[in-house]
């Protein structure tokens, strides 16, 4: 359901002659690929393979949870794989992105090999944090991926933050923030969202709503659901998506970055979707049927693909069972990297807490 | 410190906050807690859990996420004659509700010449040791303890555990209670002779004569492990659990460094600026001479809090770095 359940609001002249800004339109944006969501097979086939990616890596990432390889708070983005995949596929290596805490599937849908993520889930050298962060601190500036923020509604300044520079400097670059529903109760939700219309940021809001904060249920968290409607509030385009269509995703996310790439300014999208595992794992998942997730499962956002696939019939079990060999693959690969690569020695404790310690080493 | 015999164990730490909590819920009907989770998710580390199915919806409140406006209704709450209990999930998340804390709660009975008391009681995590990373391990009691017009708690044992909260809720002003997350397992027996906390003392946990290592929260376990090690070296070291790091109770620290004429503090937070400083400093100010030795202090190392195992372990204060300290003052 891409219907913009939301017009796009008229353009206001007060606005665009306060921010118009002739260093934009300077240099043409960097084109994506061709959108060729829901029609071409090998397009289908990238998809899948993202999405079966995160999905594989995060399976066994329980795995070595359970077997004390991994530590603190993980939260798994099982699910949700077409939000990631969806939005990324509309965003170009010059944009950026800034995440959350449940940013295993953001992190490697946009690129960052797995090797380097699930060494830094080991707390090894190696890890694209060397080892500081953890799951919840993925960071890579090579991608251009401002990290995993452990603070609900934490990284929304920042990535308007990143966006006002783009603004600033002319860049035709997209900044694209992902987050949840539980967000939108934080006082820094609407501080952005406000701030970012108000200048007409290039910003992608990108909200992961999954009904669930924790294990605070939608309607038992904010007096009004419809998220999407109260983004647009702040005078913004906003639409709710079918976030377990990773097509729909795509569409929707492509139509958003254009806009923001044309100079309308920031644009929310309300993913609707949700998460198949608990909320970390110290959560016994006490507060939610076990039926509802039964139902939810039955729109997994893979099994939606394969199936469009296998109906377009150019698709079947062999070509499945490859893509799956190849996943395994890249991740035995990163398993084993990761058990090999070297600890950061408690000697260098203190780096990286100023840039001057950083160069040490 | 609570820790019974293995097998024997009667009590969590989580356990003994729970009852707590389910005694001040009895006992008075304006008290009732608020906050992330606490009601159908059972609280974040299970504090709360199956309080809701007792108490009911009204009085375990599951909040959205919104530290400042649930803190600030906490505020105004208690101002109106409830005395509500509000839980924030973590001291890092408490940040998001600093400035209710610090420009209403700790400021309103002031500037309002003494009109409007705040009576609440906010409750949070506080520390690291659980590989969490830098946005959940910090320990910023310090800070809060800065703060005049606030009292700031740090049980550290499941005696405290049990008994802090009913003298925080009779007090009338803003009361925080900072609970270390790597003690909510610790089990042990109940002393069935404690009762209600005095609010402004420390306690001695293990009396000595060499020195004074004097501690709090997540620490006191660590300093008493350390207390056994020098005993074996010969040392018989005191150690003074704060437990009350506002107002802190000078009598006691004081009091016990007169007796050893040696202290080692012993701070999880960063060394810098640290309540570790300002325990060192009243030494210094009021017992100078009583000093046989500097006073060492065994703090974090300044650095975020790192989430590979064996750096969290290298920045935190560990048993053998006060034993270490405790050598160099005596040696
Ligand atoms: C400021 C702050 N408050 C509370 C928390 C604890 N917490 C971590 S995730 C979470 C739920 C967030 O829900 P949502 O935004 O919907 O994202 P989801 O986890 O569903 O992806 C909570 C309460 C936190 N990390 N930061
Ligand atoms: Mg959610």
């Amino acid at each position: 359901m891409t219907a913009a359940r939301t017009p796009k609001p008229a353009a206001n002249p007060v606005r665009t002659a306060r921010t118009a800004n002739p260093a934009r339109t300077a240099k043409a944006p960097r084109r994506t690929r061709p959108d060729t969501a829901g029609a071409d097979t090998s397009h289908d086939r990238d998809l899948l393979r993202a999405m079966l990616l995160i999905r594989r890596f995060e399976e066994r990432c329980v795995e070595l949870y359970s077997a004390a390889k991994i530590r603190g708070f993980v939260h798994l983005y099982i699910g949700e794989e077409a939000v990631a995949v969806g939005v990324s596929e509309a965003l170009t290596p010059d944009d950026a992105v800034v995440s959350t805490y449940r940013e295993h599937g953001h992190a490697l849908a946009r690129g960052i090999p797995a090797e380097a993520v699930m060494a830094e889930m080991y707390g090894k050298a190696t890890g694209c944090s060397h080892g500081r962060g953890g799951s919840m601190h993925l960071f890579d500036a090579g991608h251009r991926f401002y990290g995993g923020n452990a603070i609900v509604g934490g990284g929304l300044p920042l990535a308007a933050g990143l966006a006002l520079a783009d603004r600033m400097r002319g860049e035709p670059r997209v900044t694209c923030c992902f987050f949840g529903d539980g967000a939108l109760a934080e006082g820094e939700f609407h501080e952005t969202a406000n701030l970012a219309a108000l200048w007409g940021l290039p910003l992608l809001l990108a909200c992961e709503n999954n009904l669930y904060a924790m294990g605070t249920a939608l309607p038992r968290e904010h007096a009004q659901t419809d998220l999407a409607m109260r983004a647009a509030s702040y005078g913004m385009a906003a639409w709710a998506v079918d976030g377990m269509d990773v097509h729909a995703v795509e569409r929707a996310a492509r139509q958003a970055v254009e806009g923001i790439r044309a100079g309308s300014g920031p644009h929310f999208l309300e993913l609707r979707t949700y998460r198949f595992r608990a909320h970390s794992m110290y959560d016994p998942d006490r507060y939610r049927d076990k039926a509802e997730i039964e139902q939810w499962k039955e729109r997994d956002p893979i099994a939606t693909l394969t199936e469009r696939m296998r109906a377009r019939s150019e698709w079947d079990d062999k070509a499945l069972a490859t893509i799956e060999r190849l996943v395994a693959e890249e991740i035995d690969q990163a398993v084993e990297a990761s058990e090999k690569a070297p600890t950061e020695p408690a000697e260098d404790l203190l780096r990286f807490v100023t840039s001057r310690s950083a160069e040490v080493n | 410190m609570g820790n019974g015999p293995a097998g024997e164990a009667k009590t969590t730490y989580r356990e003994a906050l729970r009852e707590a909590l389910r005694e001040a819920l009895d006992a008075d009907e304006r008290v009732f807690l608020m906050g992330e989770d606490v009601g159908r998710y059972g609280g974040c580390f299970g504090v709360s859990l199956g309080l809701l199915e007792e108490f009911g919806p009204k009085r375990i409140r599951d909040t959205p996420l919104s530290e400042s406006a649930f803190v600030g209704a906490g505020i105004g709450a208690a101002m109106a004659g409830l005395r509500p209990i509000v839980e924030i999930m973590t001291v890092n998340f408490s940040l998001l509700a600093l400035d209710q804390i610090l420009n209403n709660a700790a400021t309103v009975l002031h500037m309002s010449g003494g009109q409007f008391p705040v009576p609440l009681v906010i409750r949070m995590t506080t520390g690291a040791g659980r590989q969490l990373a830098a946005q959940h391990s910090h320990s910023l009691e310090g800070w809060y303890a800065h703060i005049p017009g606030i009292r700031v708690l740090a049980p550290a044992t499941i005696e405290d555990a049990r008994h802090m909260l009913a003298p925080a809720l009779a007090d009338p002003d803003p009361v925080l209670i900072f609970e270390h997350g790597t003690l909510y397992s610790a089990s042990g027996d109940l002393d069935p002779a404690a009762g209600p906390v005095d609010l402004d003392t420390a306690s001695v946990r293990r009396p000595g004569t060499d020195i004074s290592l004097i501690t709090y929260g997540g620490c006191l376990p660590k300093a008493m492990a350390a207390a056994d090690t020098l005993a074996a070296d010969g040392i018989s070291a005191e150690v003074v659990d704060l437990r009350t790091l506002r107002p802190l109770d000078d009598a006691t620290i004081t009091g016990s460094v007169a007796r050893t004429h040696r202290a080692v503090v012993v701070d999880e937070a960063w060394r810098s600026g640290s309540l570790a400083a300002e325990v060192s400093s009243r030494i210094t100010e009021q017992v100078f001479y009583e000093l046989d030795a500097p006073v060492e202090r065994v703090c974090s190392a300044e650095v975020p809090i790192p989430y590979a195992r064996q750096l969290e372990e290298a920045a935190l204060p560990q048993a053998v770095d006060i034993v270490k300290a405790a050598h160099r003052a005596v040696d």
